[in-house]
């Protein structure tokens, strides 16, 4: 029988079943327990560690947050926090063998460098291209046969044509307005310079102008400015009696490398110990061992968020996790506004 | 994209016979706020459950191709029969998350400064 600490803050991980899935530390709920919501409380005990972050990515350690908070900022992460993207294409010329609409929605996935927070939202019934919510690019790229190339067929050396892959670096960025005194081409063109868009051959050519907006990854997920943002709860292996050599070392391959470490006691047997559980991967597979099974107890900590932010290029991972709490914040800001409206009619 | 005069919050009547139209001061109510999810939706919820005043909250999403959600408030009687308006529950629950919110962001944004000067020292 679990106690009732361990209900409350362990998840429980059992050879068939997971327990204790949903948090219970509501007030009345436990005798002798105070549940009640206290933010000096919260704020002593909420840390924050990180392990990572450079321009891309990011991980670190949310302590002492529920999941129903940890979880609304990666949603918002990835659904509601704006960026700019591809989202009109006009087509002038396409003899390419990819169809207009094909080509227009790999065009509308390419991440860009474009700063989310210079520009304003598209109102739908304005259709002129303004300054602070349009972004202009040119697409024109022919394919001929290269003159230089040898003939004979065996020689790979040279590309027997001249633009035949078509790249994000052709994309060529036409300023609107006074974009051009605002922003450098580098600022708001493709985050990589490599991708391909679409293959051609000699005769073919595409001539396109790209209509880029803001949007949120609700709307298309081209818009999401994470390419993930996950988190998972810090696992927790407690060995409840020693385990020795035979058993020890059945017990290291049940998990991930570097989780169970052996150990020589001063007896001449090994040891296992339970070295960095954080590299766990929450396997089941040690409780499938009849040795194994009633020395070992799996938990993941229900407070203790291992969180990970990969950003797709246009901001920081640290500035769109900032940019989460902030709209979570403005969101009740809206609907406190609300309330009093309402209460007045 | 939605204009500053858009409605998001809208409160039910209350449907007790005698004073249908007042939602003020009532112990139960039920809210429709638009274009929220489970983003708000439990968030919102995990903090004013743990209020103890409130007997129950919860909410749903009654159709997922319609954007909204429906938020339900029931405050406790006590003895002496008064109730906290729900009203007032759904005001401190919103204060409440605004705060751990920005409790997070404060903490969030002192470890980020803490690990750059690590970096660069």
């Amino acid at each position: 029988m679990a106690s009732l600490n361990n209900i409350r803050t362990r998840i429980k991980l059992e050879e068939t079943e997971v327990l204790h899935t949903t948090s219970t530390d509501f007030p009345g709920n436990y005798p002798g327990y105070d549940d009640r919501l206290n933010l000096d409380e919260f704020r002593k005990n909420l840390k924050i560690q990180i392990s990572n972050l450079d321009t891309t990515t990011t991980e670190f350690d949310l302590i002492g947050i529920d999941a129903a908070i940890a979880n609304a900022f990666r949603r918002i992460l990835i659904a509601e926090l704006p960026s700019m993207a591809i989202e009109k294409v006009h087509v002038t010329e396409n003899s390419s063998v990819l169809p207009d609409d094909v080509l227009a929605h790999r065009l509308g996935l390419i991440p860009l460098h474009a700063d989310p927070r210079l520009f304003v939202d598209k109102v739908s019934s304005d259709t002129k291209e303004r300054e602070d919510d349009t972004l202009i690019f040119k697409l024109k790229v022919a394919c001929k046969k290269n003159p230089k190339a040898t003939t004979d067929g065996n020689d790979n050396s040279k590309n027997p044509y001249i633009n035949s892959n078509v790249y994000t670096e052709h994309m060529e960025w036409i300023p609107i307005g006074n974009q051009a005194t605002k922003f450098k081409s580098e600022d708001v063109g493709p985050v990589s310079h490599d991708i391909l868009i679409v293959k051609l051959r000699p005769g073919q050519e595409i001539d396109l102008k790209l209509v880029c907006h803001k949007g949120i990854g609700r709307d298309h997920a081209k818009f999401s400015p994470v390419c993930t943002a996950s988190y998972r709860l810090m696992p927790e292996i407690i060995l409840k009696k020693p385990i020795y050599d035979e058993d020890a070392e059945q017990l290291q391959k049940c998990f991930t490398q570097g989780v169970i470490e052996l150990e020589d006691d001063n007896k001449g047997h090994r040891r296992a110990v339970v070295s960095k559980p954080r590299l766990d991967m929450c396997s089941r597979e040690a409780l499938r061992y009849p040795a194994l099974k009633d020395c070992i107890e799996l938990n993941k900590i229900r407070d203790h968020f291992i969180f990970s932010i990969e950003s797709v290029g246009a901001l920081s991972p640290d500035q769109l996790f900032i940019d989460a709490i902030k709209l979570v914040m403005s969101k009740c800001d809206r609907l406190l506004q609300e309330i009093d409206g309402n209460i007045n009619n | 994209m939605q204009t500053n005069d858009y409605i998001k919050l809208q409160v039910c009547p209350v449907d007790d016979g005698t004073n249908t139209k007042s939602t003020i001061g009532a112990p139960n109510l039920s809210f429709i706020i638009r274009d929220e999810d489970h983003t708000l939706g439990n968030s919102l919820r995990h903090i004013i459950m743990k209020n103890p005043a409130v007997d129950f909250c919860g909410y749903t999403i009654p159709h997922p191709s319609e954007s909204k959600i429906n938020f339900r408030i029931q405050s406790k009687i006590n003895e002496d029969s008064t109730a906290v308006p729900a009203i007032d529950i759904f005001r401190k629950g919103l204060l409440d998350l605004k705060e751990m919110c920005s409790i997070v962001l404060e903490k969030y944004e002192e470890s980020v400064k803490t690990f750059k000067e690590m970096e660069t020292s």
